[in-house]
């Protein structure tokens, strides 16, 4: 029997902050004011905000002991698929925290924040050339809305073009954000079916595309984990009747070094830096969603854009056609320094082994489960790979029943019930940050739970038992939420 | 999950194949989603209602139902304008688990062409596609 990581240990109940408040009490000491007191102008005020009056040692403990009940990337395996949570270098946050960086100040001008400007500059460098295109955007503050300033691109190029368009084609295989994205640029979504092989073919692409229609919006890899094989045959249909290409990147961290979408005919593509790029997500720190385009659509790039002149760097305002600002300042500027920081310190090679590792552990994962579960699309995958609960059904055991227990034996659990098209989805992405040894206990307990679903599946119904906090009411908190403490 | 032969599929409604009932009573038709639907998506947390006077046509989307798994769209089995839409849904989407032919049903309208239901499944043409 091989150890799990998942144990039981003593872990500490604690009541909201409010509830340990104590009036007067305090972790600071402020010196006396020694100026007299100016009320302010009564219009100016309103109620005092309801803070907690704690010490420090209160404070240190609650979210120590919050930070017990969590789960992050640091302390356990997270293949939530989909999500690329790999792990995030130390050396990213001590970039991000030189005192050069943390001290900036976004109003500081050009002439004091050279260093930040080159930072973003060559970030989008660095992007442009692993994407293959000819210029980005670091602005957008996560991946969906990297999509809408994706998106608000094309509508603004047709604009250009003296004819808006009406519709955009998204396939069944694509992010769930895409249909929204299109919908804020007054785009209807139309639905387009993904093939028996769980991809795209160009005839039913051809059939949907017209000139009514802005283009397509294509994750790829997709989100069955799957490559998208006629990319080329499916630019040049929609290209042909004068539609662009979105590409939803939020799966680069699949094909970094290997693909450059730029070269197969996408026409603009998001990036997620909090995924492919190690930076903290899933409560661990903002996003970034920088969008690359072709040379066609830079003029419609977000503004300001920074520019190197000589040796020195500037804003750039000056841009007719931009679609405007999609951020204050100049986006998420502590996420672009742990990004660049990782691209810095993997290098072309390291970027290109990543990518081929998580493909690697993905497909050993994927041949080692397919016995045990589903795998309602037996081929090479991508980064992550897709089962279901269908063997598992005759137990009357769920995918849900399945991803709860896997907490206890101390894993994450996977994405559930994602993608749509396959039913009940189990859906793994181990990342390449994931040594054999840690891939090899996950299946090992994934194999360990289909057979308590068989033999004792009161188990799993009743999971997770170890955690804090166990099975939760999700149909209550839906339904009756309560969205105050 | 329910067996096929478990489910409660009445003979006096329609079915599409995206798995609405439509039933005519009067001068409307009364539209929800099936027993299969309901056992499908699980408990049903949330159901995204038209307004009334919205006019669809068939197969358009109406709205949606969301379960902790899933949203799911709903689909017009008819081309018609919402009279009616079902309120009690709104504080309580359950009812859709619990009762999908009575007290669950999602909105009421009136068709434009009536001819449409005929192309809609009864029971054993239903049951057929559901066995594949």
């Amino acid at each position: 029997m091989t150890r799990q990581p998942g144990t039981s240990g003593l872990i500490f109940n604690e009541p909201n902050v409010w509830d340990k408040s104590r009036e007067g009490r305090c972790a600071i000491s402020l010196p006396r004011a020694d100026v007299d007191r100016a009320p302010l102008d009564p219009a100016l005020t309103g109620d005092t905000p309801d803070l907690p009056q704690l010490s420090e040692l209160d404070v240190v403990r609650h979210y120590t002991r919050l930070s017990q009940w969590n789960f992050g990337v640091d302390s356990g395996m997270y293949p939530l698929g989909s999500c690329t949570m790999k792990y995030n270098p130390k050396t990213n946050e001590v970039q991000a925290a030189r005192q050069g960086f943390a001290g900036a100040h976004p109003l500081a001008g050009e002439a004091f924040s050279q260093g930040a400007l080159r930072l973003m500059y060559e970030l989008e460098q660095y992007l442009a050339e692993i994407t293959g295109f000819a210029g980005v955007t670091l602005q957008p503050a996560a991946g969906a809305h990297g999509e809408l300033a994706g998106m608000l691109i094309i509508h603004a190029y047709h604009a250009k073009q003296g004819r808006q368009r009406s519709k955009i084609i998204i396939p069944d295989t694509a992010h769930g954000t895409n249909p929204a994205s299109a919908t804020l640029c007054g785009y209807k979504s139309v639905n387009l079916k993904s093939g028996p092989k769980g991809i795209l073919e160009p005839d039913a692409v051809a059939a949907l595309m017209d000139e009514e229609t802005a283009g397509i919006m294509i994750t790829n890899p997709n989100t069955l984990g799957l490559f998208e094989e006629h990319i080329k045959e499916i630019c040049d249909i929609v290209h042909a009747k004068g539609g662009l290409v979105y590409g939803d990147g939020a799966n680069m961290n699949a094909i970094m070094g290997v693909v450059k979408p730029g070269d197969a005919g996408i026409d603009v593509l998001h990036l997620n830096l909090h995924k492919t790029f190690s930076t903290p997500h899933g409560g661990g720190g903002p996003g970034s969603g920088p969008v690359a385009v072709t040379e066609a659509l830079i003029p419609f790039l977000p503004i300001p854009r920074v520019e190197k002149q000589l040796d020195s760097f500037r804003f750039v305002t000056d841009c007719p056609d931009t679609i405007g600002r999609m951020h204050t300042f100049y986006g998420h500027f502590g996420v672009m320094i742990k990004a660049y920081a990782y691209i810095l310190s993997m290098g072309a090679q390291g970027l290109l082994d990543a990518s081929r590792l998580a493909v690697l552990n993905a497909n050993y994962i994927k041949e080692s489960l397919k016995d045990t579960l589903n795998l309602p699309y037996d081929r090479p995958c991508m980064h992550e790979c897709v089962f279901n609960d269908i063997r598992q059904k005759s137990y009357h055991i769920t995918t849900m029943d399945m991803a709860k227990r896997l907490l206890d034996y101390g894993f994450h659990p996977p994405t559930v019930y994602f993608p749509l098209v396959v039913e009940g989805a189990f859906m793994v992405e181990p990342t390449e940050t994931e040594s054999k040894d840690d891939i090899d206990q996950f299946i090992n307990a994934v194999k360990a739970i289909a057979k308590e679903a068989e033999s004792a599946p009161e188990k799993l119904t009743r999971a997770p038992v170890l955690p804090k906090v166990t099975r939760l009411d999700e149909v209550s908190a839906a339904r009756k939420p309560c969205l105050r403490g | 999950m329910k067996e096929i032969n478990d489910l409660n599929l009445p003979e006096d409604v329609k079915y599409t194949k995206d798995h609405e009932w439509a039933k005519p009573e009067g001068d409307t038709v009364t539209i929800g989603i099936n027993d299969y639907a309901q056992d499908q998506l699980g408990e049903i947390v949330f159901v995204e209602l038209p307004e009334v006077g919205d006019s669809f046509s068939a197969e358009d989307e109406f709205g949606s139902v969301e379960s902790v798994k899933a949203v799911s769209e709903l689909y017009m089995p008819i081309s018609g304008e919402v009279v009616a839409v079902n309120e009690n849904l709104e504080d309580a989407p359950e009812l859709v688990n619990e009762d999908c032919y009575q007290g669950g049903w999602i909105i009421k309208v009136k068709p434009s062409d009536s001819a449409q239901m005929d192309a809609l499944m009864d029971k054993a043409a239903y049951l057929e596609m559901l066995k594949g």
